[in-house]
């Protein structure tokens, strides 16, 4: 087996049984409030950030219900914008850019590389709290009357035309940028510092690799969105001239300011899933991950690279036209390493011995909807096409299946996959495998119909469409995806949370998977290992043939579905 | 909700049309390709090495520099192609004819005003004649719109404070959707009307019949009325008059050169920067006099100023003004409070005649306004 936990020399003793992991260590509101345990604050964070989704859920649903008939069913155009607006900023604030790394990233970094916690936790603690007052701001904007300027905020709209809660939006999206920023130094500190004696950076598991990409982001990235936003709220509030022609600014400005962040923004939300994706084919496939080396510099190629991009999204917006050749160009470079990544996943599975348990069926289902959302990221790189295709629901479309397919379906894996880690329990997976198959036929049926009625011409953000009733059939469609999607979200809610009472016990590795955080107890003690790990070899290499009985073998005593 | 409601793709009504199809298409392809390529695979190997299966594992591979290079270089090279083709349809877009028919457009919320080069106006709809090159030149009054029309495939925002320009040949007589594309606001969603392409001659008999708004005058005529109305033809007469102030005659075109030594090119930009804020460039040679008419005139009647000044002809100065010439300071500051009146005076002509057109229907944007007026 790839890593080993060695006892001190000379002590050959098996490790004590544990009487407290980091879940029965203290059981006071106060002992979780004022953690610095970062198992415990990822577990903070999972469930606020499944609040978020929940509420941003319910407004997609109002959303969808209301565009099921051209002239409109429950809203009018004023509240319309509002729940977009709320449905958008919810969803990418606090939960896209959020979810896997300050999740899963946070529980399983420092157990992959053998940290006892992360570099900084006190300031990880901090950033929970940077998030929760992100949260209610936000939430106290859409309550006290709603924000209406799209979760792009675009300027002069933003800054000096709507009559809603703008400003109060932005201060909560600005801290919450600060959470992103305190997140992404703490990765990048314990990567560099906190590793196990033998852990070179050639044998980091390749989760903590697109963690560390990300983190780079999010430390580049995140100030310049906020001061841009600042500076919303500035001319807002002052009349300072900065993005408004009528005092004298430039609205365009914004724009360039705005995705500078906000393209490479949408790889804090899909790399950390490519790491997750990574991890789960490997250990379902039973075989050494095909490329180590190509999937983990694709990594930095795309946080590179991703900020290089941000004017292809405004090849309509008056930017040069020589300035838009330059985007185009960089970002049909961009998508060669996402290629990389999936060619060298489906690579992994040629003579692996694939176990379908639900993790793996999730990211089966990411690797079709990323090629979907990948793929047709080429019509928008596409100058020509991109002049018809820009801001129809052809955007809406594709950046769900990149952002929104790759965002949950890595989490959903990531989730099943360490689940059994970090509670200790077994759920259901006869369950979870069958509703996996629902969330990705959900998810189709949804947004697929929208590629359609944007080659069509329909604008996003339409109230309604009476005046282009031909836009109807597809829009139903969309409607009935989502009720199944919305079917395929809530499911697990109750399954996980029926194996937290009744699930079999876990013990330490039920997947039989390799990396260091299969080698403590499940759940593991506060300081993650009894004995400090040394790392003596890859990470990855399972061994198909070998291993395959007593793989088998284990899930039967489980009573898991092997 | 019957099969010919039922459409996959928007009708192709113009020049673009058929090759921005083309490339849609050919994307298209090749995506499917991929995305059916790939995925197979990813099923196939699901089944094929599922758990248990006697399919042969033997001698597993885990590095394979040869089939990483393939798959970098070949969506390397493909990409390359791709953009280079979406290059040049790019390039035509956003290259006019130079003798393309222009009608301006100026977007606000939630409205298109539209001016057709003989004076006719309409509102959220555009008629134009098939098979003649249409150059729209578009500016907003308030926030950001988009102008957009699917069965052209044809869009581009529609900015405040600067303009920007699209164009088209439509091809097919018909009745098209016209759209906001970009989000402004409560009633974005029917900031749009039509696009009706009409054969060439119901379009002249059209133009002809529709002279009852605005007394038909064209733009450049609106123009040269404004142009003495509020002032302009108090200083800028038919030749230049250092350092009072230099003619307009065949500026349109003309590199300008600055008293900061910049160099400026005298488009329509350049020329509503001069009209609004003067003193943020001045010419070379003259003094900075001219009164800013920022808040003071809309974009309408900015591009009928535009008209005119293209159309090349100045009006002769009034014998008083002439003679006060660069004569000094005195005659100066006089001249300058006489223009800041004549603008107030037609200010309060159009608050009376049209209240709306003043911006009072988004009122934290008419405060604003408000506000800086204040300042001042
Ligand atoms: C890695 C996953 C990706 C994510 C998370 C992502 C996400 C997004 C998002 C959020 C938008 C903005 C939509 C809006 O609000 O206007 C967008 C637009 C765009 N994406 Fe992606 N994208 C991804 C991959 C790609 C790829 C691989 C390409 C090209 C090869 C691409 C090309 C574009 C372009 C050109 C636009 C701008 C379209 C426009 O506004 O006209 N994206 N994407
Ligand atoms: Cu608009």
């Amino acid at each position: 087996m790839s890593t080993t936990v060695t006892t001190p020399i000379g002590n050959v003793e098996p490790a004590p049984k544990p009487r407290t992991n980091y879940l029965t260590n203290g059981h006071t509101l106060r002992s979780w409030l004022l953690t610095e345990d970062h198992k415990r604050i990822a577990i903070l964070y999972l469930i606020s950030v499944s609040f978020f989704f929940m509420l941003g859920g319910s407004f997609a649903g109002m959303i969808r219900w209301e565009l099921t008939s051209p002239a409109g069913n429950i809203l009018e155009s004023d509240a319309y914008n509002r729940v977009f607006t709320a449905h958008g900023a919810i969803m990418v604030f606090l939960f896209l850019l959020v979810a896997v790394p300050a999740v899963l990233g946070n529980f399983c970094l420092p157990l992959m590389i053998g940290a006892k916690d992360l570099a900084f936790p006190r300031i990880n603690l901090l950033s929970w709290y940077l998030y929760t007052a992100a949260g209610t701001l936000v939430l106290i904007s859409v309550i006290s009357g709603g924000v209406d300027a799209g979760w792009t905020f675009y300027t002069p709209y933003s800054s000096l035309y709507s009559n809603s809660n703008v400003s109060l939006c932005l201060v909560g999206v600005f801290i919450g940028g600060f959470s992103s920023i305190t997140t992404g130094v703490n990765f990048i500190a314990t990567v560099h510092r906190m590793r196990a004696p033998g852990m070179t950076w050639f044998r980091m598991p390749l989760f903590v690799w697109a963690h560390y990409a990300t983190g780079i982001i999010m430390m580049l990235g995140t100030p310049v969105v906020a001061i841009t936003l600042l500076c919303v709220i500035f001319e807002r509030t002052f009349q300072l001239p900065i993005f408004s022609p009528e005092l004298g600014g430039d609205p365009v400005l914004f724009q360039h300011m705005f995705w500078f962040y906000s393209h490479p923004a949408v790889y804090i939300m899909v790399l950390p899933s490519f790491g997750v994706i990574s991890e789960v084919i490997t250990a379902f496939s039973r075989k050494r991950v095909f490329g180590y080396h190509f999937i983990a510099f694709s990594s930095l190629a795309i946080a590179f690279l991703g900020f290089l991009v941000w004017g292809h999204h405004m090849f309509v917006s008056s930017q040069s036209m020589y300035q838009g050749v330059a985007f185009s160009l960089i970002t049909f470079l961009l998508a060669v390493p996402s290629a990389i990544k999936v060619f060298n996943w489906t690579a992994t599975m040629w003579k692996g011995n694939i176990h379908l348990n639900s993790p793996m069926i999730y990211a089966i289902g990411f690797m079709g909807l990323f090629l979907i959302g990948g793929l047709t990221g080429l019509f928008l790189a596409c100058m020509g096409t991109d002049v018809h295709l820009t801001a129809t629901y052809f955007i809406v479309a594709h950046f769900h299946y990149v952002m929104v397919g790759g965002t949950v379906m890595g989490f959903l894996a990531g989730l099943h996959f360490w689940w059994p880690k970090m509670t200790g329990k077994l759920f259901n997976d006869n369950v979870a495998r069958w509703n996996a198959i629902v969330v990705f036929l959900g998810f189709n049926l949804t947004f697929f119909p929208q590629f359609i009625l944007g080659w069509l011409g329909m604008p996003r953000r339409y109230h309604y469409y009476y005046f282009a009733p031909e836009y109807q059939p597809f829009n139903i469609m969309s409607t009935l995806g989502a009720t199944v999607l919305g079917v395929g979200f809530i499911v697990p809610v109750f399954y996980l949370i029926t194996s937290l009472f009744k699930g079999k016990p876990a013990g330490d590795n039920p997947w039989g998977a390799h990396g260091l955080e299969w080698q403590t107890t499940s759940p593991p003690p506060t300081e993650n290992f009894y004995y400090d790990p040394i790392v003596t070899d890859d990470v990855y290499d399972y061994d198909p043939v070998a291993e395959h009985e007593q793989f088998l073998e284990k899930q039967r005593q489980l009573g898991a579905h092997a | 909700m019957n099969l010919a409601n039922f459409p996959f793709a928007p009708p192709a009504a113009s020049n673009f049309a058929s090759e921005m199809d083309t490339l849609f298409y050919s994307i298209f392809g090749l995506s499917v390709f991929f995305a059916v390529v790939t995925f197979f695979f990813v099923v196939f190997y699901a089944f094929r090495y599922r758990a248990g299966s006697s399919a042969d594992r033997s001698s597993p591979v885990y590095e394979n520099m040869k089939m990483e290079v393939i798959w970098i270089v070949v969506p390397t090279i493909l990409a390359i192609i791709f953009f280079g083709w979406g290059a040049k349809v790019y390039a035509d877009v956003r290259i006019p004819p130079k003798d393309a028919k222009e009608i301006y457009v100026v977007g606000k919320q939630w409205m298109w005003h539209i001016q057709h080069p003989n004076g006719v106006r309409e509102n959220n709809t555009l008629h134009v004649p098939i098979d003649t090159d249409i150059k729209l030149t578009m500016i907003s009054q308030d926030v950001i719109h988009a102008f957009y029309i699917p069965a052209f495939r044809v869009q581009f925002m529609v900015v405040p404070g600067r303009y920007t320009q699209m164009w088209f040949r439509p091809t097919q007589i018909g009745t098209y959707h016209l759209f906001c594309n970009m989000y402004c606001g409560a009633q974005h969603s029917e900031m749009g009307g039509s696009v009706i392409v009409m054969s060439k001659k119901d379009y002249a008999e059209w133009l002809a019949n529709n002279g009852s708004m605005r007394q038909n005058l064209t733009p450049a005529q609106a123009g040269e009325k404004l142009f003495t109305k509020i002032g302009c033809a108090n200083c800028h007469g038919p030749v230049d008059m250092p350092p009072r102030a230099p003619s307009l005659a065949g500026l349109y075109g003309k590199t300008r050169e600055m008293t900061n030594g910049q160099k400026l090119l005298a488009d329509e930009t350049y020329i509503r920067e001069a009209i609004l804020r003067p003193s943020e460039a001045v010419l070379k040679g003259y003094d900075n006099t001219m009164p800013a008419y920022d808040k003071q005139i809309s974009e309408d009647d900015i591009m009928s100023l535009i008209a005119f000044i293209k159309a090349g002809a100045m009006p002769s100065l009034p014998a008083s003004n002439l003679a006060a010439g660069s004569a000094g300071t005195e005659a100066q500051v006089k001249g300058k409070a006489g223009l800041n009146a004549n603008a107030l005076e037609y200010n309060a002509e159009r608050a009376d005649a049209t209240p709306t057109e003043r911006g009072s229907s988004h009122a934290v944007g008419a405060m604003a306004a408000e506000k800086v007026d204040q300042k001042r």
